[in-house]
């Protein structure tokens, strides 16, 4: 026994530490001056005391201590719990990873948009001059060495937009676009990378044709708004400011607010809720894998003398473990995916990693909110652990679901939804809280009904075979955890049905505005100067073209009457100028030859003839230039000739609009006009699938600076077809994620009942009852998760269409994402089939 | 030794798991209506006898026959067929099916073999007046006693009123007067429909309830000299 | 089992007559081995003649003697005395088996087979009891459980023994 062991006072009687004494030593008495020793420090040799008595209750070191060290054990009960314990807490890990690293991903949109915006403004050729004087700040950019002259280009590509620039430097010092190191000559072309790796592979055959230049070079990063978009700049000879060309003298535009769509701002509302709602249920439901178990060793450590504020702790510790370590995984996932972002294009568009950086305050968010909601979703689904920790070990049946309180959330969101009301209209801009709020509570809250729903439905449930039975009274004992597992997939679910009707409903507006009409264009192509030339040109090559059936090549401007007048709006009228054969395709006319006038009047229309007329006088002189009497340019005047005849339009001339002047080019020179413009309307063959693909390259080979415009529905169709698929595969993509999440869920049951398994197989239960039970087991959930999404898709869809004034066009979207409910069922219960081999062994009876 | 008129047979019985020899030449045989103990310290391979009697197990060597029919040769989907129609369980604990009911774990072997649900239950819940347990018929094994349990066990045991009812350790997990009340419920049932009754057990007082013993002992059966 | 004990307690619910004393006994104990007549004679006079019991009456005529017998205090004091006094436990030091083991092992004659012999004897005993309890009544229940225990206590110990025969031959004999 050393000295400082027991009660014996170690010091000497005058107060002074008495030097250790070697065990041989005789103790002296004990001086009865001891109750007087003032408490100095006990012992020499302090680390060798002994601690309390264990038997007495520590009710120091302080509640913080204490929290900490609940906290601590619940982290330990995350890595202790041997290859099981470990497994789970790496599953959590997985799942809340990969919500982690979608929602870093949405939070890097906001940076990825300033970006592109940036890049945007970077590459903007202004027309006004830099340094204008203050006087005169429309000051045109005068020709210098140091300008150049460009125009935009833009053409399709097999449904792909493809921009680009046609450059001549007017010196020997241009300005450089960004990401360029140089400009491209004459009959030279720079490309971007994804517009490089196009035209050199067999699919870009036909746009290298359009394209046909000697690549110099590759635009960098810089120059791009993402690393997949088709760009190119185009050195050129002949481009002159006449020629549809501008001056500039540098690249860079401070950044413009442009108004927004007042439709956009709710859709992109709708996008943001139905794809990042599902991520934070799949991220709650995650934090939950496993929690059956943990949920017993919880409720063990109650029986052992935890009380609920202690369990409490030791579950939030674990669950904030797990969250922790699913932060860095997602983070990890993250930076991993980062890279592979260029090779992602999504509604055709893509993204540089670098410009994939989530925003501080959203990221922040992030950080903090994944562990908060981690904790409380292990907290309330603790409450049952708590209140009866012999209830979860001894499997009683759990009380019945209240319907009411589940019905709030989801018919909230539909009032809020339905107070918002309509949208659409220009200054009537959503709100995008209430209607985020909305649309939020309305998915979130069939997460909610799901589990009243799984529990009515089974407890309903009394008829049928062995395996529906066994399915059903085990959903019974625990509908909760089934109905959590396939929640997401009903989110997701709902979220793209609704968002795919309203898609579908604009693009039904859509078709209605634009059908195949006869009296329109399949595709124009128009110039931005007025040329006899090039009309004939036109004709001529696109007549020539394969795939085009009809053209009309015209030059057009709009005419005024010259001198007073007694309007308020000064007569006006379209002035179209073409061969024979084109007119002939306007308008009914009586004999034509070059040198020839008419006058073109609408079929049915006196109101509109009688405006014509007040412009078309036949003898008199017309202003032929539009814009003399606002911007103070000289009228140009020409007389229409007194012979003129009055004709009736044609009403198939393809929606060019011509009713007005027509005139022959031997009557009038197209140059004389200063604002007319060139342009055919054509009609494409639908039986040749690269039909405007050739066009393309026709009037690539005219002139680049042509515009080509497509009318044809086939091509919006493949936009919103791409867009049904990415919906799709999104959803499926999710749906897949769930059926991960379902199958551990599966497993792990079949795990922890491996022992009445046994039992049922030693009764001589078939395999295949077996199997059947565990597909009900699954299919019910998913099936009434499925249907419950299905309602909720519809009437969110409709709710939003509503709002947009939009049409309903397919009331039918939901099916492939029930048949991929369907599939997504069968795969995991054929997956699970092994382990339930496994499992039904009859070792499992010897278990112990 | 192949008594004439026996029930079920085994003969030579071996079974090893892993390394650890279970079965080590044992046999066995059963007339009908007769109540067999099983009797053997722990570990002596008593229960895994009985799995392999039941055909849950097939043994590594020796033969297992059944009215003539050799078991161990039969492949598993007319083995399972056998458990469903011809033998009855009960296991100690219980062993229901925690998310069934008691009435629809005693009608499960009914319903397996082809019942249909309405008249199943009905036989079921006879069964389970006949074990004084039908107050408890639509509860679940969480809600209900051991000794209560262990009755519906017996009850799903008979239900098929099948010719050999395999027990093991039945009376396990209770107390000396409920472990009574289900032995005597069990061997009673059994005499008046002349079912054969595999008792495995390692207390005397629950073997007593049989007409003859056999030991096992380090996986070799001793049939008792003063076998009746 | 003291028999005198057991008739004197028999009394002090009121006299009677030798007869309806052994009636008596026989009801309530004596299903295995029903008492002699002049059993209950020896016993009654030996107890007369220490005081623990008088004779309160005798009827004559017709057949035998009847006495009839009533108790007296210090009989009923004995009686106290008989049912507060524990039973030994050391008689089960002394058992017949135990020594048959060990001189089967020391004659080394086959210790094993005896335990078997015996456990069979045991159970066919169990069987009977168990038999007659299902039968019975809650009296003789309870007496066949009492029988069952001890037998049951005996066959564990059976057990144990076989299961250490080895070492119990080694000891014995070193």
């Amino acid at each position: 026994m050393t000295p400082s062991d027991g009660p014996e006072d170690p010091y000497g009687s005058d107060g002074s530490p008495v030097p250790p004494r070697s065990p041989g030593s005789p103790v002296p008495p004990p001086p009865d001056s001891r109750l007087s020793v003032p408490p100095l420090p006990d012992s020499p040799l302090p680390d060798s005391r002994l601690p309390d008595s264990p038997l007495r209750p520590v009710v120091a070191g302080g509640a913080v201590r204490d929290r900490l060290r609940d906290l601590g054990l619940g982290v330990r009960l995350a890595v202790t719990g041997g290859r099981a314990g470990w497994a789970r807490t790496a599953l959590v890990a997985l799942g809340v990873g990969l919500g982690v690293a979608l929602l870093f991903a949405a939070s890097s949109v906001p940076h990825l948009l300033d970006e592109r915006a940036k890049r945007a403004d970077a590459r903007f050729a202004g027309t006004h001059a830099r340094f204008a004087p203050a006087d005169a700040p429309d000051r045109k950019v005068g020709r210098s060495e140091t300008t150049l002259v460009l125009n935009d280009t833009t053409t399709e590509y097999r449904g792909d937009t493809v921009n680009g620039r046609l450059v001549r430097p007017d010196g020997a010092r241009p300005p450089l676009p960004p990401g360029l190191s140089r400009l491209p000559g004459p009959g030279e072309i720079t490309v971007s990378p994804a517009l490089r790796a196009l035209l050199d592979s067999p699919r870009g055959a036909l746009l290298k044709e359009r394209l046909d230049r000697r690549i110099v070079g590759t635009i960098g990063a810089a120059g791009l708004l993402d690393p997949g978009e088709l760009y190119y700049y185009a050195g050129s000879d002949t481009l002159t400011e006449a020629t549809g060309g501008w001056r500039t003298e540098g690249f860079g535009a401070p950044s413009l607010q442009e108004p927004a769509d007042p439709l956009l701002m709710p859709l992109i509302t709708m996008v943001c809720v139905v794809l990042l709602v599902p991520v934070i249920i799949f991220i709650a439901t995650a934090v939950r894998f496993g929690g059956e178990r943990r949920d017993r060793g919880l409720a063990a450590l109650r029986l052992v003398g935890a009380d609920i504020r202690m369990t409490r702790r030791i579950a939030a510790g674990e669950a904030l473990f797990g969250a922790g370590l699913g932060l860095l995984t997602g983070l990890g996932l993250f930076l991993a995916a980062r890279p592979l972002a260029g090779g992602v294009r999504l509604w055709g568009v893509s993204a540089f990693p670098a410009d994939l950086v989530p925003g501080p305050a959203l990221a922040g968010l992030i950080v903090v909110a994944v562990p908060v909601a981690a904790v409380l979703v292990t907290t309330v689904a603790l409450r049952s652990v708590t209140i009866d920790p012999l209830g979860v070990v001894r499997e009683s049946a759990a009380p019945r679901r209240r319907l009411w309180w589940r019905l709030l959330p989801p018919a909230t969101g539909v009032g809020v939804l339905l107070w918002i009301g309509s949208v659409g209209d220009v200054g009537h801009e959503a709100d995008p809280i209430p209607l985020a709020l909305g649309a939020t509570l309305l998915l979130g809250g069939l997460t909610t009904l799901l589990p009243w729903l799984v529990g009515a439905v089974v407890r309903g449930a009394r008829r049928g075979p062995v395996s529906w039975q066994l399915a059903t009274r085990r959903l019974q004992l625990d509908s909760g955890s089934a109905a959590r597992a396939v929640s997401g997939i009903t989110v997701a679910v709902a979220g793209a049905i609704a968002l795919q009707m309203v898609f579908g409903g604009m693009h039904a507006e859509f078709v209605e505005i634009t059908g195949r009409n006869p009296a329109r264009a399949d595709i124009t192509v128009t110039a931005d100067y007025g040329s006899a030339a090039l009309t004939r040109r036109m004709a001529e090559d696109f007549r020539s073209t394969e795939g085009v059936t009809r053209v009309i090549a015209t030059t057009q401007d709009y005419v005024v009457r010259p001198g007073a007048v007694s309007e308020r709006i000064r007569p006006t009228t379209s002035l179209t100028i073409g061969d024979c054969a084109t007119l002939r395709e306007l308008a009914a006319l009586p004999s034509c030859a070059d040198g020839d006038t008419f006058v073109s009047h609408y079929a049915h229309d006196r109101e509109q003839n009688d405006w014509i007329d007040r412009t078309a006088r036949p003898g008199k002189p017309i202003d032929l230039n539009s814009s003399s009497m606002s911007e103070g340019s000289e009228p140009v005047l020409w007389t229409l000739p007194a012979s003129t005849p009055t004709v009736t339009a044609r009403k198939d001339q393809l929606g060019l609009g011509s009713e007005g002047i027509l005139a022959t080019p031997g009557a009038l020179d197209p140059a004389m006009l200063p604002e007319s413009s060139t342009g055919a309307a054509l009609r494409l063959d639908p039986a040749v699938p690269d039909a405007e693909e050739y066009l393309r390259n026709a009037a690539a080979r005219i002139d680049p600076t042509l515009r080509v415009t497509t009318f044809r529905v086939v091509e919006r169709d493949r936009r919103y077809a791409s867009l049904q698929s990415g919906l799709l595969v999104g959803g499926t993509a999710t749906m897949a994620l769930i059926a991960a999440s379902l199958l551990i869920a599966q497993i792990e049951q079949l795990r922890e009942r491996r022992r009445a398994l046994a039992v049922l197989v030693a009764l001589g239960t078939r395999r295949s009852t077996l199997a059947w039970s565990v597909l009900w087991q699954s299919a019910v959930p998913v099936v009434l998760g499925t249907a419950l999404s299905v309602v909720g898709g519809l009437t969110l869809g409709t709710l939003m269409l509503d709002m947009l004034g939009k049409p309903l066009a397919d009331g039918w979207v939901f099916l492939p994402f029930a048949g991929t409910g369907m599939a997504m069922v069968t795969l995991v219960t054929l997956v699970s089939m092994p382990p339930l081999w496994r499992m039904t062994r009859p070792d499992g009876l010897r278990a112990e | 030794m192949t008594p004439a008129g026996s029930l079920l047979v085994a003969d030579g019985l071996r079974k090893t798991y892993g390394r650890t020899p279970a079965l080590d030449g044992v046999s066995f045989s059963i007339h009908p209506g007769e109540v067999v103990a099983v009797m053997g310290p722990s570990g002596s391979g008593k229960s895994t006898l009985l799995h392999c009697l039941a055909g849950i197990v097939s043994p590594d060597a020796g033969t297992v026959t059944y009215r003539g029919r050799e078991l161990t040769g039969l492949p598993d989907a007319e083995r399972s067929a056998l458990r469903r129609t011809e033998f009855g369980f009960v296991f100690q604990f219980g062993r229901l099916v925690p998310e069934l009911t008691c009435v629809e774990n005693v009608a499960l072997p009914l319903r397996l073999g082809g019942v249909k649900r309405r008249p199943a239950e009905r036989a079921a819940l006879e069964w389970l007046e006949r074990l004084e347990v039908d107050t408890v018929a639509t509860q679940r094994l969480g809600e209900v006693s051991g000794g209560q349990g262990q009755r519906v066990a017996v009850a799903r045991a008979l239900a098929t009123s099948p010719r050999v009812i395999f027990a093991d350790e039945p009376t396990g997990a209770l107390d000396s007067l409920n472990g009574e009340r289900v032995m005597e419920l069990l061997t009673r049932t059994a005499r008046a429909t002349s079912a054969a009754v595999v008792l495995v057990t390692h207390e005397a007082r629950v073997a007593a309830y049989s007409d003859r013993e056999i030991v096992v002992r380090d996986g070799r059966s001793h049939a008792s000299e003063f076998a009746v | 089992m003291s028999i005198g004990h057991t008739l004197l307690g028999l009394l002090e619910s009121g006299p009677r007559h030798g007869y309806d004393l052994k009636r008596a006994f026989d009801e309530q104990f004596g299903h295995d081995r029903p008492l002699h007549y002049g059993q209950v004679y020896s016993t009654m006079s030996r107890l007369l003649k220490n005081g623990l019991v008088v004779v309160d009456g005798v009827e004559s005529g017709g057949g035998p003697e009847r006495k009839r017998y009533a108790i007296t205090d210090s009989g009923i004091t004995d009686v106290a005395q008989w049912l507060a006094q524990p039973e030994s436990p050391d008689s089960y030091l002394q058992s017949t088996l135990y020594t048959k083991v060990v001189i089967a092992l020391l004659t080394g004659r086959g210790a094993a087979e005896l335990l078997d012999t015996q456990r069979a004897a045991h159970l066919r005993r169990m069987r009977e009891l168990t038999a007659r309890k299902q039968r019975g009544d809650l009296a003789d229940q309870l007496i066949c459980d009492h029988a069952l225990f001890h037998l049951e206590a005996d066959l564990r110990w059976l057990e144990l023994t076989a299961a250490r025969l080895d070492r119990l031959a080694a000891e014995v004999r070193a």
